[in-house]
């Protein structure tokens, strides 16, 4: 069982520069909610308001109307504890240069902590922790400059940065966006055992539907400013009408075997894994000769 | 043919303190000729980055040389001729996006080289439609999603119309749908003669391209067809990166059913190859 709604979402608008010639409705009336302990994914088409959605958890934007209720804390009243908000929902953003301000990597990780008043030997722990979380090396990387890092170590230091606050909620902006194949697969190692384990809320908003389909425990679909689909990796990826109508694409393996069965061939479409997909081709290939026999 | 780009003896170094200084490249060499389509793979931090900056002289070489078309990346007078040659699309479009509305932000560089009023919005025309953001080019980027903020600077560059185009892992922060387009785009001007160079890490991407270089700790450590690369798994394991899923979803059919071949590598030949098993299959039954 899951844990009680940790995250709602009701009716949510966001309009951009509004009142002047380049107002743009960015949410259109979303709900979403989201229980202790789940991993979400958030997919949608670009553009669809998902970026701007999460930007609520926080606290970075404030809603227009409509209820954003995160830990208890009610975002739509004036007055509310920010820094417990911003405290407890750690949020790493799509572009990693936008939270890397300090020269050196090791600064950089501990700047939240520091803020936070800890002991300079807690810092320290919760530093070497995150970074360890993210498969950065503490000893070799600390003292690395942060403006000399190839992309991807540079998402996995602002991630570390966000870790080290030790938060209950964690947002991700395409958490693997850059990395290589192994990193990634790391990386999302790493966060199912946060999630699962040390059972922190996950919330992260992907294109990459092969981390979609692994990771999350449910999926929440935006077209135009609005959640228009939501259930489990598999109800969203055998429901092909909706695929289609929403524009959402399926992992490699998925998309695979659509095309098979739009050919003919009896195939289960919510195999995901590679080895799943293998299987249902393999039981294509060996069952056509066994029903041949019978002709 | 002579080269569009050619790198010889090409070393490169970050300082990162005052007394210590990372080799990113060394000893590089190769060349890329007019019309190819080349992928650059290797994990994070092996030097493909660094690299593909050499190739248009955002960065020149510590020691050895860049040329492209015949110009000699570290000759400041020849920068703009170089620019023109080779345009450069970047992972995060924040960093290339310039300009308070979509179709300024595509003018941006021909009014830098100074094109006519009247042949620029041709160009911006069909740069925006080609990327398929027509429709937005009288909003403001930054309100745009990360895909279209990407589109709108693809097209920057593409209205540019160089010989050749680095996409610098472009298409990480694309979705699907974002992604395919982009990479339809890429494959229509390769095919138009435009020369084509992709830094990823998706594997299928990779498999689109006519020739790929793999990037290791600074040096080039294969360089192939796709086909041929993807065939040495365990040393792309090993530096880690991958096969696509179509090769190893071919692979484990292969171990069931030994004439079904291991050696795909786009969703296309997945498909083909299982029509032609599921055929024989039936006939030598029938």
């Amino acid at each position: 069982m899951r844990g009680k709604p940790i995250i709602e979402i009701e009716n949510l608008f966001h309009t951009y520069m509004k009142g002047t010639p380049m107002e743009h409705v960015a949410l259109k009336g979303t709900n979403m909610v989201v229980n202790e302990g789940e991993c979400i994914a958030i997919i949608g088409h670009t553009g669809s308001g998902k970026s701007t959605l999460i930007q609520h958890f926080n606290g970075l934007i404030r809603p227009d109307s409509g209820k954003v209720i995160i830990d208890g804390i009610d975002l739509s009243k004036k007055r509310i504890d920010i820094k417990a908000l911003r405290r407890n929902v750690g949020l790493v953003f799509q572009n990693p240069e936008d939270q890397i301000f300090e020269k050196l990597i090791g600064d950089d990780i501990s700047y939240g902590p520091f803020k936070l008043g800890l002991p300079i030997k807690e810092v320290r722990e919760r530093v070497k922790w995150a970074m360890n979380m993210v498969g950065l090396n503490f000893e070799e990387m600390k003292d690395r400059q942060t403006f000399a890092l190839s992309g991807g170590q540079k998402r996995k230091v602002a991630l570390a940065g966000i870790l080290a606050l030790k938060p209950k909620i964690l947002v991700l902006d395409e958490p693997t966006a850059g990395l290589d194949p192994k990193s990634r697969n790391e990386l999302l190692d790493k966060i199912k055992s946060l999630n699962k384990i040390e059972n922190l809320t996950v919330i992260f908003v992907s294109h990459n539907m092969e981390e979609v389909a692994y990771l999350a425990d449910r999926v929440y679909v935006m077209a135009n400013g609005k959640d228009v689909l939501s259930g489990t990796p598999i109800d969203i990826f055998t429901d092909k009408e909706k695929l289609q109508r929403y524009q959402i694409g399926t992992p490699e393996t998925v998309q695979a075997l659509y095309r098979l069965k739009d050919l003919g061939y009896n195939v289960d479409t919510s195999a995901f894994t590679i080895s799943e997909a293998a299987d249902e081709i393999i039981k294509v290939l060996t069952n056509g000769e066994v029903e041949n026999h019978g002709k | 043919m002579e080269p569009i780009i050619a790198l010889e003896n090409v070393s490169f170094s970050y300082k990162i303190n005052e007394t210590h200084e990372v080799s990113v490249l060394k000893d590089v060499s190769f060349s890329i000729f007019p019309g190819e389509y080349v992928a650059i793979i290797g994990h994070n931090g092996s030097g493909k980055s660094t690299l593909s900056k050499h190739l248009n002289g955002l960065l020149t070489p510590g020691s050895g040389d860049v040329w492209v078309r015949g110009h000699n990346t570290k000759d400041a007078s020849r920068k703009l001729d170089i620019r023109k040659a080779v345009g450069m699309v970047f992972q995060h479009p924040d960093n290339q996006i310039v300009a308070t509305i979509v179709e300024e932000d595509v003018a941006f560089g021909l009014e830098n080289i100074g094109v006519p009023r009247e042949e620029m919005k041709q160009k911006i025309d069909e740069a925006l439609e080609v990327v398929k953001m027509s429709e937005f080019r009288k909003r403001p980027p930054h309100h745009l999603s990360g895909g279209q903020k990407q589109r709108v600077a693809i097209a920057g560059v593409l209205a540019m119309q160089p010989d050749c185009i680095v996409f610098d892992e472009s298409t990480s922060m694309l979705d699907t749908f974002g992604r395919n387009e982009v990479l339809q785009v890429m494959r229509k001007m390769n095919t138009m003669g435009m020369t084509i160079i992709t830094v990823t890490h998706r594997m299928s991407e990779a498999a689109e391209a006519d020739r790929i270089i793999v990037v290791e700790d600074g040096k080039i450590v294969m360089d192939g067809k796709p086909r041929d690369i993807f065939k040495h798994k365990e040393v792309l394991m090993e530096l880690q990166l991958d096969i696509p899923a179509v090769s190893q979803i071919a692979e484990m059919v292969h171990i069931q059913i030994p004439n079904f071949s291991k050696e795909l590598i786009q969703e296309e030949e997945l498909i083909n190859e299982i029509k032609r098993v599921s055929k024989a299959r039936s006939g030598e039954v029938v």
